[in-house]
């Protein structure tokens, strides 16, 4: 039984992705997950403030429910499905160990950064609101985040995607080979 | 009756983003790192079936369920907006080690600081839509 608890590889991940796609389209949506983000300023109010929120959010209840789902799911995966132990490449976690991640290779998630005795750490607490807000700010900007440009737009062949996903990685190796050093080093 | 075909989609999605570990820190920063296959063979094999499975919806004009159209409409065209709009949003993939999707995921999953995350995503897409109309887009 010990291989329910293994990560599935990449090649079941990736096409169950897609079929998760296809799903949605077939059921007349856009795979999109970060939509439910501005759908949730809407409901809070946020169209008094700015045009963007007003909206008929009520178009986009199914994919909250979709979103209510996938916290369920993750319920499910991290207490039925998984030994919650994420492998790494020996090397990058070597250099993580170097910037005071020690939980590598024993926890699903950095215990240095997402424990929540981290919280009393302004520093953590910074790194969590500002990765946030970045996230946030960023997907609308960019008109959608991973699922909608990584996965649906690129499928779609859409250049914009492509020029997203490459302001991703721009970002993101920014973040990692410039600005970790500053944070954790 | 349609409600919950999306949970139990969601619910799928969440095991999914789950187990496939594209929804843990390490294997972001891995994956920024170019350390392993692992993510780039997941966006890889999702975007090689999404491509023919997409074209093949087009070539033969396949209509969703109830016969309306499916959603593949084109994005606006725009460089400035997708390159620095993609790259604040790749600042912060590669900081909170978590995109969208995977955040609601690690909520359930009982990880109370992602709901930190999702508060600063939440003022993120605010001020976004404060800011809208003067930005480049």
């Amino acid at each position: 039984m010990e291989f329910i608890y293994e990560p599935w590889p990449w090649y079941v991940s990736g096409p169950l992705i897609a079929l998760t796609m296809f799903v949605l389209l077939f059921l007349g949506k856009q795979f999109g997950m970060s939509s439910n983000l501005r759908t949730a300023c809407a409901i809070g109010g946020a169209g008094k403030v700015s045009d963007f929120f007003k909206f008929d959010w009520k178009s986009q209840r199914w994919n909250l429910i979709l979103v209510l789902g996938s916290v369920i799911g993750g319920f499910i995966a991290a207490n039925y499905l998984s030994n919650n132990k994420v492998k790494i490449n020996e090397d990058v976690a070597l250099k993580l160990n170097s910037y005071g991640i020690e939980s590598t290779q024993q926890a699903y998630l950095p215990t240095e950064i997402f424990s929540t005795e981290s919280l009393s750490d302004p520093k953590v607490l910074a790194i969590l609101i500002v990765g946030g807000f970045l996230v946030g700010f960023g997907a609308r900007y960019a008109g959608g985040c991973t699922s909608g440009h990584a996965i649906s737009g690129l499928s779609n062949l859409q250049l914009p995607s492509l020029i997203a996903v490459i302001g991703f990685f721009i970002g993101g190796l920014v973040m990692i080979n410039f600005i970790y050093p500053l944070i954790f080093g | 009756m349609k409600s919950i075909i999306y949970l139990i989609v969601g619910v799928f999605f969440g095991i999914l983003m789950y187990k496939s570990e594209a929804a843990s820190w390490f294997r972001i920063y891995e994956m920024f790192e170019f350390g392993a296959f692992h993510m780039y063979g997941i966006i890889g094999s999702a975007l090689f079936l999404g491509v023919i499975g997409t074209s093949l919806i087009k070539k033969f004009d396949i209509k969703a369920l109830g016969g309306q159209e499916m959603q593949l409409k084109p994005k606006d065209k725009s460089i400035a907006r997708y390159l620095v709009g993609g790259t604040i949003f790749g600042l912060g993939w590669a900081l909170a080690g978590a995109c969208p999707g995977p955040m609601y995921v690690l909520a359930g999953s009982g990880y109370v600081s992602i709901l930190i995350v999702i508060g600063g995503a939440l003022l993120g897409t605010f001020v976004y839509g404060v800011l809208k109309n003067k930005l480049p887009h």
